[in-house]
């Protein structure tokens, strides 16, 4: 990282870290979206974005994380701090699972991404069915705004919660882009078969991949359960919530550092907006159709995302940095 | 277990078969001609079901008869998403054409949502209601209209694939484009009139469940992941493979819905789904992917 961008990262963080000071309640919820979007296309992304493995499954780890610290604490107690983190490992294991039987079988492509629509499903279908785990009404957690049950008053800690998040899974993804892990995964991407024939493990890697991303993505779920109270399987496990994490490191520039986070910023706050505006009678949907024509302009003019042409752009302007 | 039951729910799913097969057929159409998984395939279903809704409340014609309408919509539709949008990056990596066609799929659901809001809607054909005793068994007549017409269309499909010029053209693209390309092969039309068949395929599905089951815009997503799965367990590409995997898995999951509860039926699929992607994922008709 050169001195400036470094500059430009450490200043960015600190305006980030005071700016819930100036900010209006609403816009701070604007911003947890933001982040918390950009955290999960993050987590995405070293599955996807570097390993090139598409995964429209994601929800399903979204959920088990969200299920598992909820039905711990409502059940034993258990505070979502510790929680959450066995969430993660559960989701961590179901990655493991779908990654184990996909890659140990060779499914690539098509295959590995209905693979992973299936587990999600099943997770949805199972979850719907069990009344243990809440059935179809889904679970409801109890406002205490106790901090030692991941509840707070002030919805400013959600801020500093969500950006937490967003700047550990981008220091993750930092990391592994430097580590042996992330060149194997871009090796994996760009030729898979080259890769092997080059002496790549190319299923440990990929089971790396999808289990550090499965894990975050956990972590992410217990967030959501805390910040939304209530957990609904067609919202946690449903394909939608998958292409939403999908859709943003794709329109940022999905197997790069701040692709994710771009994405998150573009469209989080379009989402938003539509929720707020298109809601009445006539107009629901209409978000989803600004979506679906993003989705396909990015992929027939950008299909590198947002972030490369953004980078171009940067460089002519500054051409001596 | 009752033996009624598990014969009633033989009839239902083996009825109900017909429209899963002429779903996945679609499907493997456009995925043998073009390797393209349309991820819009459940969508573009809908639309074929809003068309024969449209139909019969406006202009009183059942869907029986209106599935012909809906089909040649689709047909129009498909030729345009793949001439405007999937025909422009032919060389473009899997991911890419996934994710375009999932855009395409949200657009046409949510222009669905708006022109026709987030209601269950069901078509009332006078077919809905009749109903054949056969023993103790009861036989849906909208169900078996159904059958009959997507088994004829199948058959049809089947016909023009082998007799006619355009469909051998079609299996000569499928099995080796760039040697049909060599032989003079309007490749980039085969494909669309392909993708147009597919989609007219599903739309003619919709049509016909359209006074079977209730139907929202937000049901081509799980259409979508039926027709995935059927296409996989036959075999991407073989169109024996939908045909049979359209069957095989209606027949399952109507006896899930027997077992096991009526939620749990597409638990079945999703098994299968798991079992054969990890055992054999050409498929029980497929070549090795």
């Amino acid at each position: 990282m050169s001195v400036g961008a470094l500059w430009l990262a450490s200043g960015t963080v600190l305006a980030l870290l005071a700016l819930p000071a100036v900010l209006g309640s609403y816009a701070v919820t604007v911003c947890i979206f933001i982040f918390f979007y950009g955290y999960l296309g993050q987590a995405w992304n070293i599955l996807g974005g570097y390993g090139g493995q598409l995964s429209a499954g994601h929800a399903a780890f979204v959920g088990v994380g969200a299920y598992a610290t909820t039905l711990l604490s409502m059940h034993w107690g258990l505070s979502p701090w510790i929680g959450m983190l066995v969430g993660a490992t559960l989701a961590a294991g179901l990655g493991a699972v779908i990654g184990g039987l996909g890659f140990r079988f060779g499914l690539r492509g098509f295959y590995f991404v209905l693979l992973t629509v299936a587990f999600a499903e099943v997770c949805r279908i199972v979850t719907l069915n069990t009344d243990a785990m809440g059935g179809a009404l889904g679970l409801y957690i109890t406002f205490t705004g106790n901090p030692w049950h991941l509840q707070f008053q002030d919805n400013r800690v959600y801020y500093y919660l969500a950006l937490g998040l967003m700047l550990l899974a981008t220091g993750v993804v930092a990391l592994v882009e430097r580590s042996r892990l992330g060149a194997y995964l871009l090796a994996i991407r760009e030729d898979e078969d080259a890769a092997e024939a080059l002496g790549v493990d190319t299923f440990r890697y990929k089971l790396g991949a999808i289990v550090l991303s499965a894990f975050l993505t956990g972590l992410g779920g217990a967030f959501y359960a805390n910040y939304l109270f209530s957990l609904q399987p067609n919202a946690v496990f449903g394909i939608p919530l998958s292409v939403d994490i999908i859709i943003r490191p794709v329109v940022g520039g999905a197997g790069t550092l701040l692709g994710p986070l771009l994405g998150s910023l573009i469209l989080s706050p379009l989402a938003e907006v539509a929720r707020i505006y298109f809601t009445r009678p006539g107009w629901t949907g209409l978000h989803l159709v600004i979506y679906g024509v993003l989705l396909v302009g990015v992929v027939l003019f950008l299909p590198q995302g947002a972030y490369p042409h953004l980078r171009r752009a940067w460089a002519r302007w500054r051409p001596g940095a | 277990m009752d033996a009624t039951l598990i014969a009633q729910g033989l009839v239902s799913g083996v009825l109900f078969g017909g429209v899963y097969s002429l779903m996945a057929v679609g499907l493997t159409l456009i995925f043998g001609v073009m390797r393209v998984v349309n991820f819009a395939h459940g969508d573009m279903m809908v639309w074929g079901m809003y068309l024969a809704w449209l139909l019969a409340t406006r202009l009183g014609v059942d869907p029986t008869l209106g599935f012909t309408v809906c089909a040649a919509g689709l047909f129009v539709l498909g030729v345009l998403v793949q001439r405007g949008l999937v025909d422009r990056i032919p060389d473009a990596p899997h991911e890419m054409q996934i994710l375009l066609l999932l855009g395409v799929g949200l657009v046409l659901e949510n222009v669905a949502l708006v022109a026709f809001g987030p209601d269950p809607q069901r078509v009332r054909s006078s077919l809905g209601r009749a109903t054949l005793w056969i023993g103790p068994v009861f036989v849906d007549m909208a169900r078996l209209a159904a059958f009959a017409v997507a088994l004829t269309l199948t058959g049809a499909l089947w016909l023009f694939l082998r007799r006619t010029d355009l469909g051998r053209t079609m299996r000569a693209t499928a099995d080796n484009p760039y040697g049909a390309l060599v032989v003079g092969t309007d490749v980039r039309r085969v494909g669309a009139t392909a993708f147009g068949i597919g989609a007219a395929c599903v739309g003619a599905a919709g049509a016909l469940v359209s006074p079977i089951l209730p139907f929202s815009p937000s049901s081509g997503l799980s259409a979508s992941v039926a027709s995935f799965n059927i296409v996989i367990i036959g075999g991407m590409g073989s169109l024996p493979g939908a045909f049979a995997g359209g069957l095989l898995v209606s027949v399952a999951e109507s006896l899930g819905a027997v077992f096991l509860s009526p939620s749990m039926k597409e638990l079945v699929s999703f098994g299968l789904l798991i079992v054969i992607l990890l055992f054999r994922p050409a498929g029980l008709f497929g070549r090795r992917p």
